[in-house]
């Protein structure tokens, strides 16, 4: 009852952009095992240059939503649209390695790959390029990449480190070195699974504040989740929060009241 | 709220009737076994005369130096056999077990056709293969090199696959959200991960190809094993007294060196 008047009153509130969204969803539906869904109908929009948090407890299928959205699990139901192309269980290889190509994608934890010095590790966001066989080595890849590389690391003030092994790096600058890999092809979308969450509220919240700069800068849509509620309403423009596989409610991160995030987070 | 069950794990209460049925059965075949193939005291009271006569006609080893030159010559190319084969099985197991490995493979399902084939060439003896390889290739050392090539798939195809099937799942799915396909991530995320493991098994495959080029020549596919044949076969013990010890020192040498190898990787 709650969910339907929050709905149809977000929809009628939000002003919409008059180019076509880089993220449209209707009817989106996920189930792993056929039996469960774990997304049950998700109707989403994002325009270019916005910054989404989107919020909702653990397990609600906020990873999985991501995930869905460029292709790396297949959707189980509805349309999903991804930079004006349609993303499906249909959708060629060709396809869906052409979108992630457009998106940076960063983990909660564990995604770099350790036994590689951290400016391989940003050079490796450049895979999927022409001639990317040579991106596994920064000392392979051709110069143009590496000066690339040091440029995206320098952005997250890692420079310094950049032929350090990336496990003898602290947790937050894992996950700036992360950062700058998903940044380094300079991408139309960031898609952020929990950045934050592994780090302290100190780390936590200068990697917040990396992003959401960053994304201002050069124009980039941001996408994450988080379940920290000051993460969600500080950095976004926009929350949508998701309940049981479903959007509980849509709007701007300013009118969103401590009674909303109640309700999202209480069982 | 519903009434709460906690389960106290079961202690142990006992052999089952059917347990205890199986346990006997053991039982008798391992018996009935060691009366069929075990030595009896008999056997080996009558053996022992034999064998102490035996190594008397081993003492002292041959050191003559042209029988010296001969053998070097072998043990030279045992580790030609041993190296080059080990090689060539590793750089072929790297392909072979990526097509292997579990959720990696880029066969998919289709990755149970080639663990079969790794099965296949483990399971078969390597000195089976050395009469194939003789029988197919001729008498001489290409033989042997083959036999460890396969030899060599058979152990490192098996141990690479399963590495990459361990390795960490974040990375590769990191990588592939920025769009890298099967061989980037395999390059890229994988090989690094497993890199100490694959060392690892490498130095092993080399122990084990020594170990094996050296009996090869008892089938005919070179090395030193091929002097050993002869020498039993004309009853020159103390050649083959010299043989063994050299093949002792040289496996012996092989071990120290890859243990050395294998800590500094660590
Ligand atoms: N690979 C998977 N296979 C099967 N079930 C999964 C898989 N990933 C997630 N799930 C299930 O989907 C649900 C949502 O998970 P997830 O999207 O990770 O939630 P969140 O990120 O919001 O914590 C959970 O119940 C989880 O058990
Ligand atoms: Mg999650």
């Amino acid at each position: 009852m709650l969910d339907h008047a929050t709905n149809t009153q977000t929809a009628d509130t939000t002003e919409q952009p008059q180019a076509a969204p880089l993220i449209m969803a209707c009817g989106l539906t996920k189930s792993y095992d056929r039996r469960n869904m774990v997304l049950d109908g998700i109707d989403l929009r994002i325009w270019a240059g916005e910054r989404v948090a989107l919020i909702g407890s653990n397990g609600c299928g906020k990873s999985t939503l991501l995930k869905s959205l460029i292709g790396l699990h297949p959707i189980s139901g509805g349309t999903l649209e991804c930079f004006g192309n349609p993303v499906g269980a249909q959708s060629s290889r060709a396809q869906r390695l052409q979108m992630r190509r457009q998106t940076g994608f960063v983990f909660q934890k564990h995604c770099l790959v350790r036994r590689r010095t951290v400016l391989s590790n940003v050079i490796h966001g450049l895979y999927g390029d022409r001639g990317s066989w040579r991106a596994f080595s920064h000392s392979l890849a051709p110069e143009e990449w590496r000066a690339r590389g040091l440029q995206a690391l320098d952005e997250v003030d890692l420079a310094d480190k950049a032929m350090r092994r990336a496990d003898a790096l602290s947790g937050g600058q894992q996950q700036r070195v992360a950062i700058a890999r998903a940044l380094v092809r300079r991408p139309q979308l960031l898609i952020a699974d929990e950045p934050a969450a592994s780090l302290d509220p100190v780390s936590g919240r200068n990697v917040m504040n990396l992003f959401s700069q960053l994304c201002r800068a050069h124009g980039i849509t941001l996408l994450y989740t988080s379940h920290d509620m000051d993460h969600a309403i500080d950095y976004a423009d926009r929350v949508i929060a998701l309940k049981c596989g479903k959007v509980l409610f849509d709007r701007p991160a300013e009118k969103v009241t401590p009674a909303d995030l109640k309700v999202t987070f209480d069982g | 709220m519903a009434e709460r069950t906690i389960h106290m794990p079961k202690r142990f209460t006992g052999v089952s009737p059917l347990n205890f049925v199986l346990l006997v059965a053991l039982g008798g075949v391992i018996l009935t076994s060691m009366g069929k193939v075990a030595p009896s005291p008999q056997q080996l009271a009558d053996g022992v005369p034999d064998m102490t006569r035996l190594v008397g006609r081993m003492l002292p080893p041959n050191t003559d130096p042209d029988f010296l030159a001969r053998i070097a010559r072998r043990i030279l190319e045992t580790f030609q056999i041993a190296l080059v084969g080990a090689l060539i099985g590793i750089v072929l197991s790297l392909p072979i077990a990526w097509f292997a490995a579990r959720s990696v493979s880029p066969l998919g399902r289709g990755n149970l056709l080639a663990k079969a084939f790794v099965s296949f060439l483990r399971t078969v003896p390597d000195l089976v293969w050395a009469l194939l390889f003789v029988a197919s290739i001729g008498l001489g050392a290409v033989a042997g090199t083959m036999t460890i090539v396969v030899d060599t798939i058979g152990f490192c195809g098996r141990f690479f696959a399963e590495a990459m099937e361990d390795a960490e799942k974040e990375p590769q799915e990191a990588l592939s959200a920025i769009g890298a396909g099967r061989g980037s991530i395999l390059v890229g995320a994988i090989l690094p991960d497993i890199m100490p493991s694959l060392v690892n098994s490498s130095l092993f495959a080399l122990e084990k190809a020594v170990r094996s080029s050296v009996v090869l020549g008892l089938v005919g596919a070179g090395g030193i094993g091929q002097e050993l044949k002869v020498a039993f076969d004309l009853f020159q013990y103390r050649n083959a007294s010299m043989i063994i010890l050299t093949i002792f020192v040289i496996v012996f040498l092989m071990e120290v060196c890859t243990d050395k190898l294998r800590a500094r990787i660590q």
